[in-house]
């Protein structure tokens, strides 16, 4: 999918010019630490709440409308989504806006990378993947979010189906480590521990923040 | 206002169903099934405290799930308080052998563990009357279609939550196609990734975006064949 021809010629001053990222707040970490790792400091990175993922039927509009704000002042787009339960809603929004986004249906998948993902998920179905930012996040969007906190009755109608507990880590630390695993004894899940660092993530960014301008737009 | 717990029993009918629909929507499972034994021992039939009391209560809580007033713990709590008043009525329903509307096959698709949703269907598609066999989750092809043969349903339910797992419903179908077997069955799909462009693309009925839709698709759909029948 390719971005809409630029109104002058690459590289033109008079171009607004440059790449926006636009992401889900659960990857603004990794996000940002790609970006200055590779000295992309030029790319211009903007979040939408994390929280939308528990309600994915709004993604798609809240993406469109930053898209549109965007609209005319960069030369391309990239979505730092995957479908994320959108049914491929989010993607018509991307065809008509001339943005791309990463590939994979969600972030685990993307951060794995899709062959790795699909045969991990494959072994075993039943496996709830975490990332960093589910892992630091798990109380407030996975327990408190689900409702575990006021109705614990409610874990089995979850998570009886599981089995077991992947964190995929990015940047894992031994507190991170540690915070993993008991989120896996708290949903009653077998533990284990992927680090698959940023996938497909980096590649891509470094790609684009590489890339003469002209490459990117055409 | 009294704080003292509210004694059921004492309520006239009409307001002990009301109260139903209300302790259903809160989640007060113990209250419910309470409530459809006072009702049974008060003579009504156990299909009219399935329907005017349970069906009914749950219809409000999926309203007002779709109009985002009701999350989904709240629709579990609900569904389980529904699920004990359930309990009482199910050997009774069994023992009148009142006829059913119609039997419902149903399943989650292969590689795909989600239930939440497919189980509200369930019980719905219960509620209104179907029989239902539930084959439960990471259902292939061919478990389908043996489940089909054994069970001779009318409507083939089939769930999935994830994007990743939702084409597979199309090789379901396609392999019904295959078989000849596509027109002996009323096909209905749901879950969150979906939409009725996808359903009319891989060649299903109907798409269901919850489970009280689903109940009242499959009724809508089982009158149509019904008329059809009769036509033909």
């Amino acid at each position: 999918m390719s971005s809409p021809a630029p109104a002058e010629a690459p590289g033109s001053e008079a171009l607004p010019g440059g790449v926006l990222v636009l992401a889900c707040g659960a990857l603004a970490r990794e996000l940002a630490t790609v970006v200055a790792l590779n000295g992309l400091e030029h790319l211009h990175l903007q979040y939408l709440p994390a929280g939308l993922h528990n309600t994915p039927q709004l993604i798609p509009a809240a993406v469109e409308e930053r898209l549109v704000a965007a609209r005319g002042r960069y030369d391309q787009v990239l979505v730092g989504y995957g479908d994320c339960g959108t049914g491929g809603r989010l993607d018509a929004v991307l065809e008509r806006h001339g943005a791309q986004r990463l590939p994979g249906s969600h972030c685990y998948e993307f951060f794995t990378g899709s062959a790795a993902f699909e045969r991990l998920h494959d072994a075993e179905p039943t496996t709830f993947y975490v990332t960093d930012f589910l892992v630091r996040t798990f109380d407030r969007l996975v327990w408190r979010g689900l409702g575990l906190d006021r109705w614990p009755q409610l874990l089995d109608d979850y998570f009886g189906n599981y089995t077991r507990l992947v964190y995929l880590s990015q940047f894992p630390t031994p507190r991170l480590l540690a915070e993993a695993e008991q989120a896996a004894d708290r949903l009653g899940l077998r533990f284990e521990h992927h680090p698959v660092g940023t996938g497909d993530v980096e590649p891509v960014l470094v790609s684009i923040g590489r890339r003469p301008l002209a490459a990117v737009t055409g | 206002m009294s704080d003292a717990p509210l004694d059921l029993s004492a309520l006239p009918d009409d307001e002990l169903v009301q109260q139903m629909h209300d302790d259903l929507y809160d989640g007060l499972a113990d209250e419910v099934a309470l409530g459809t034994q006072l009702l049974l021992d008060r003579g009504w039939s156990a299909q009219r405290v399935l329907g005017e009391a349970l069906v009914e209560g749950m219809r409000i809580v999926g309203v007002d799930f779709r109009d985002g007033i009701l999350f989904v713990p709240e629709v579990l709590l609900a569904a389980n308080s529904m699920k004990a008043g359930m309990a009482l009525l199910r050997p009774l329903l069994a023992l009148t052998g009142a006829p059913r509307v119609g039997k419902v096959v149903l399943g989650t698709v292969k590689g795909d563990i989600h239930d939440i949703g497919k189980n509200l269907v369930a019980m719905m598609l219960e509620g209104a009357g179907f029989e239902v066999v539930d084959l439960g989750i990471n259902i292939d092809v061919q478990a389908y279609i043996d489940a089909l043969s054994e069970h001779q349903p009318d409507i083939l339910g089939m769930s999935a939550l994830l994007t990743t797992t939702m084409p597979y419903m199309k090789v379901v179908i396609d392999e019904l196609t295959a078989r000849g077997l596509r027109e002996h069955y009323i096909v209905l799909v749901g879950g969150a990734p979906l939409n009725e462009e996808f359903s009319r693309a891989i060649g299903a009925d109907a798409y269901c975006r919850d489970a009280a839709v689903a109940a009242e698709t499959a009724q809508e759909l089982m009158e149509a064949r019904r008329e059809l029948a009769r036509a033909g």
